[in-house]
């Protein structure tokens, strides 16, 4: 067995917050910069000139990419050989307090969703899995909510027609609209349960922008692309940077799907203990 | 490029166009949804609101912590359409003349636009670092308990906005 101590949790999930509101992923950049030499729009080339210079600003001037830093959600997956010593989640949300803090990010979590009172950094949303390891991967998503509000899930018959799907997702980006931060990354989550679905949906937002594409996702993203939505809104052809699906079995009298969009700043941070 | 400065008079207010590019220089205050939920229900009691807003502008925005040194933090709208239900109110009974934000607007602020001859503009959504850098300076004045929610009053130079519903009601997302 492999102890892990509290504090190094803590202290690494500081790290990852830092890093995730600080620093834009490569992926997502590298991303930004394809569809900025792609795109013909002349409004929303300049619009995402304006989103890569902010990645760059916020690097060197340490301030977040975006005000909005997120209800940070956590992804765990605790090897089956690690031992950790003392509070699991107390020590990742003193981790975030720790990090949020020293950055300078927002605190923008509620106690109470009904009636609400003064913000606060934590807690966090944690998913713990387990795995065959000896190892304890740690996952940092700070989700900001003018895309998070934007989320969707429909619960559809087992015998409907992936026609009726692609649509369903399709108009999920189309009701976020400008609203949430374009050019957006879609993740969708199909199958599980509507809890699971939602999760994966979540989940397949930490997939790399380049990750190998299905068929499906590869559709998805050009009919999304035609919608002439475009960066802030104001059209053009990158209203989405990636369409990434999970899925997962399901049961024989449903067909689960979840949508959860995230803006242009998309922000994850990882470490491996 | 049209550069405005605050307040905005009429005249100003009449010459911009949906789409137009613009850079704002002056006083903006922020205010997102707990501080329009506080002024709204001032106004509903019929009470004078502890801020003057007739002419004023107000900006969608819960910055981050101003690090040490800084003027403010990441400072970038927030999505406008939370607010509608309060815009109204605010073009009507205390003279607010301008908003900046990000997103659509309900029919109802569009025709409150036009009939107070007020305008909303766009700024750079998702470049809240970006945007910190036209930001001189920054003061938390009103609901201070609220933290990032509270009022500031922000001095900006140049700050880069779209026109994007005008004085005639025309809107750039129609």
């Amino acid at each position: 067995m492999r102890k892990i101590s509290a504090r190094m949790i803590t202290d690494t999930v500081a790290g990852l917050c830092v890093k995730a509101n600080l620093i834009l992923r490569d992926d997502v950049l590298s991303a930004l910069k394809t569809a900025f030499a792609l795109e013909t729009n002349a409004r929303a080339k300049g619009i995402i000139k304006a989103i890569i210079e902010n990645a760059r600003v916020a690097r060197v001037d340490k301030l977040a990419i975006c005000q909005d830093t997120g209800m940070p959600v956590v992804f765990a997956q605790i090897g089956r050989e690690v031992v950790i010593e003392g509070n699991f989640n107390a020590a990742i949300n003193k981790g975030i307090e720790s990090g949020y803090r020293k950055a300078c990010l927002r605190s923008s979590i509620v106690e109470d969703p009904l009636s609400r009172g003064r913000a606060r950094y934590t807690p966090a949303v944690i998913h713990i899995g387990m795995v065959n390891s000896n190892k304890l991967k740690l996952t940092v998503l700070p989700k900001g909510f003018g895309c998070e509000n934007k989320s969707q899930a429909l619960m559809f018959k087992p015998t409907a027609d992936i026609s009726e799907i692609k649509k369903f997702i399709v108009n999920a980006v189309k009701i976020a609209g400008p609203d949430a931060c374009p050019p957006y990354v879609v993740g969708v989550g199909i199958g599980g349960t509507a809890d699971y679905a939602s999760l994966l949906a979540k989940k397949a937002l930490l997939r790399k922008i380049k990750s190998k594409k299905s068929k499906l996702e590869k559709e998805l993203l050009g009919k999304i692309n035609k919608l002439n939505i475009g960066p802030m809104g104001l059209g053009g052809k990158t209203t989405a940077l990636a369409v990434n699906i999970e899925t997962y079995p399901t049961h024989i009298a449903g067909l689960p799907v979840a949508v959860n969009i995230s803006c242009h700043a998309l922000r994850s941070a990882t470490a491996v203990l | 490029m049209k550069r405005i400065v605050t307040p905005l008079n009429k005249g100003q207010i009449k010459q911009l166009n949906s789409g137009d590019e613009v850079l704002l220089s002056g006083v903006i205050y922020t205010a997102r949804d707990q501080a329009h939920k506080r002024l709204d229900e001032t106004i509903k009691r019929g009470r004078k609101l502890p801020i003057d807003l007739k002419g004023a502008v107000i900006y969608y925005c819960g910055p981050t912590r101003t690090p040490k040194g800084k003027v403010i933090g990441s400072c970038g709208p927030t999505t406008s359409s939370r607010m509608d239900a309060f815009t109204p109110a605010l073009l009507k009974k205390v003279g607010l003349k301008a908003m900046i934000g990000k997103g659509a607007r309900s029919k109802d602020v569009v025709r409150a636009i036009k009939k107070h001859k007020a305008v909303y503009f766009l700024a750079y959504a998702g470049c809240g670092a970006l945007i910190a850098g036209y930001i001189k300076k920054a003061k938390t004045i009103l609901y201070k308990d609220l933290g990032a929610e509270a009022i500031h009053r922000l001095e900006v130079k140049d700050l880069p906005l779209i026109v994007a519903i005008d004085s005639r009601g025309r809107d750039i997302y129609s």
